[in-house]
């Protein structure tokens, strides 16, 4: 039996080695999840409070406050979406330096209340001008980011490994032989996977909604909207990566490697508002991002179309980008 | 002749270390039923993959009646690859149904059942099938838009005998509805059953073409003598008889019968495992390329 098992293995070996694709995806992704990690996670610890500012930059020099520690302070140069955040108590105060000097403090937030201790020691005149607002619970904010990681895995490994197998099986060439074009096919997986995803996100959104006594500040028509695009870009982009492959191996790998960077780049977790500017940058490239965004903005702050149309606009295009790429490059069967 | 449903002009078929199909021509009239023949190798698979479109020539070309392939050659074509896999935990009818969505015309599912005696096996997951009831299933899958050309590549590898007969009756009844069919294979008797034309492909080239009686009349003159390699002596060899060495036999072809039988026994070859036969396509291959067909 262990001669058998040996043997097995050997040649399980051979073949993995061999692969050289998925060989290299392999060594590949845990380096570049180490990397994204490092990223993510570096630096010193988080501080305590966090203020916002009124300003395109912070000038630290210009007054004792901004140099107290423990504070963190944010240039926030929008006053409504600084105010919104001060609301939701993801800011613990809002400052405005120019003279007279005012701030906001959310009269809700127990950390609001201490930080309001520490900046009138500071600046004893400044102007209060109150806010209320019921914190926005971490599983509120979670919420969304959950419902996306599982329309993401969803999409991503739904199409791609199905239609990996139709091709090493030969349906897809068997198909070929058919008038069915590139397009047909692919469109045919996108909407069969899209009626699974809404339905499955919809039990998610009602039953989990229930649980966490969840309800959508916004448009639930405009969410749904959302989701549509969100899983089509997605779905796209999945179809996109199994175009061409055979092996269920390299296409896990590939896979891999889009999802972990979406998972901890996309703001599901956490937000990355505070995040490199770099960062930032290489998260508004995934499509779960602008899922996600716009999907926090209409539930947690009740945006309306026009709010997110750009989120909206940017999964329409790389929707119909990623299927273009992927019917052109799309193989009927192994090489 | 009447003008050709199908032609191949100059294919060639290069691999960076091979040359898998090197300048095959030949025409197929309608309601004809061409065979390629040939071992594993010869290049048949690939001659017939790039006549249904699925594989690109590195040159040559195939013209559907008188156009290159394209839309209507899809639509009126019905193929039967030599391993197809279908969409699990589908029935048969679903099977079918789901080919018959990709056609603009062609049989009800119901009808297709019928011609391919599946009617009891409607209901069954496709995975559950026997070898040969698998075979009717992917034959009905590639009859579903009722094709004017169809192709059989190598339709009966690996079924048992009397799946194969199944097969083949199902074939002859298809070719009785004047449908024009293309078929690889390496089972000689299949070919000689069902082919008006053959061609025997080897090493990527046709080296004989025309209908089997034909070529079978023009190649031998003679009969056949059949003795197993273990009866034959080395020292035979030596005598002056037109010798065939197949895997396991020997084979003597001679237009003197009796004369052949007394050289054999005056060297004293034992003769108790000797048969006599006239000569078929295997032998023609044989004498053609010095070669078996089957591996």
């Amino acid at each position: 039996m262990i001669r058998r098992l040996l043997s097995v293995w050997h040649a399980r070996n051979l073949e993995f080695l061999r692969d050289r694709s998925t060989l290299l995806f392999t060594l590949l992704l845990p380096i570049a999840l180490v990397v994204g990690m490092g990223f993510v996670f570096a630096g010193p610890p988080r501080p305590l409070f966090k203020v916002g500012v009124l300003a395109e930059h912070i000038d630290k020099a210009s007054q004792p406050f901004l140099r107290e520690r423990y504070v963190e302070f944010v240039a926030t140069p929008d006053e409504a979406a600084a105010l919104r955040k001060l609301t939701h108590q993801t800011l613990d105060l809002l400052l405005d330096l120019r003279s007279p000097t005012r701030y906001w403090v959310n009269t809700d937030s127990p950390k609001g209340y201490i930080v309001e201790k520490l900046l009138l020691a500071a600046v004893p005149g400044a102007q209060r001008q109150p806010v209320t607002g019921v914190a926005v619970r971490y599983i509120d904010w979670l919420f969304p980011g959950i419902l996306g990681m599982n329309l993401m895995f969803s999409c991503l490994f739904g199409v791609g490994y199905v239609v990996v197998r139709y091709r090493k099986s030969g349906f897809l060439k068997r198909l070929h032989a058919t008038p069915l074009s590139a397009f047909e096919f692919l469109g045919a997986q996108v909407l069969s996977r899209l009626a699974i995803i809404l339905t499955v996100t919809t039990i998610l959104y009602v039953g989990i909604g229930t649980i966490i006594g969840f309800h959508s500040a916004g448009n639930v028509a405009l969410l749904a909207l959302l989701l549509i695009l969100g899983a089509l870009s997605l779905i796209a982009l999945g179809l996109t990566v199994a175009a061409r492959f055979s092996s269920e191996e390299l296409v896990g790998g590939v896979l891999n490697l889009l999802t972990w960077p979406m998972m901890l780049l996309s703001g599901v977790w956490f937000s990355l508002e505070d995040s490199p500017r770099w960062v930032q940058w290489v998260a508004g490239v995934f499509p779960l991002t602008h899922v996600l965004d716009a999907a926090r903005a209409v539930m947690i702050d009740g945006a309306g179309l026009a709010q997110i149309a750009p989120h909206l606009l940017y999964l329409a295009v790389t929707t119909f980008a990623f299927l273009a790429f992927g019917a052109w490059s799309f193989h009927w069967r192994i090489d | 002749m009447s003008t050709p449903i199908l032609e191949v002009r100059d294919l060639v078929k290069q691999y960076p270390a091979t040359t898998a199909v090197a300048g095959v021509s030949f025409s197929v009239p309608p309601g004809m039923c061409f065979g390629l023949l040939g071992p594993n190798g010869a290049g048949k698979t690939t001659t017939i993959e790039i006549m249904e479109g699925i594989l690109p020539a590195t040159s040559g070309e195939i013209r559907y009646r008188g156009e290159l392939l394209g839309a209507r050659f899809r639509e009126e074509a019905g193929i039967l690859f030599q391993k197809t896999a279908l969409q699990d935990f589908l029935t048969v009818r679903q099977s079918i149904a789901l080919f018959r969505g990709l056609y603009s015309s062609g049989l009800d599912v119901d009808e297709v059942l019928k011609v391919c005696a599946l009617e009891a096996l409607a209901g069954r997951d496709s995975r559950k099938l026997s070898g040969g009831q698998q075979q009717r299933l992917l034959l009905a899958i590639a009859l579903v838009n009722d094709p004017a050309v169809l192709f059989l590549d190598e339709p009966t590898t690996g079924l048992d005998p009397q799946a194969r007969r199944n097969f083949w009756e199902l074939v002859q009844s298809i070719k009785a509805r004047h449908k024009t069919i293309i078929l690889t294979t390496h089972y000689m008797e299949e070919a000689e059953l069902l082919c008006d034309e053959v061609a025997i492909m080897d090493r990527g080239r046709i080296v004989a073409q025309g209908p089997p009686q034909r070529l079978l009349r023009e190649h031998f003159a003679e009969v056949l003598l059949e003795l197993p390699r273990q009866d034959f002596p080395s020292s035979a060899r030596e005598l002056p008889l037109k010798l065939l060495e197949a895997r396991d036999r020997i084979e003597i072809t001679t237009q003197d019968l009796e004369g052949t039988l007394r050289t054999l026994l005056a060297a004293h070859v034992p003769l108790t495992n000797l048969r006599i036969r006239p000569a078929n396509l295997e032998d023609l291959f044989l004498a053609l390329t010095g070669k078996e067909l089957r591996p």
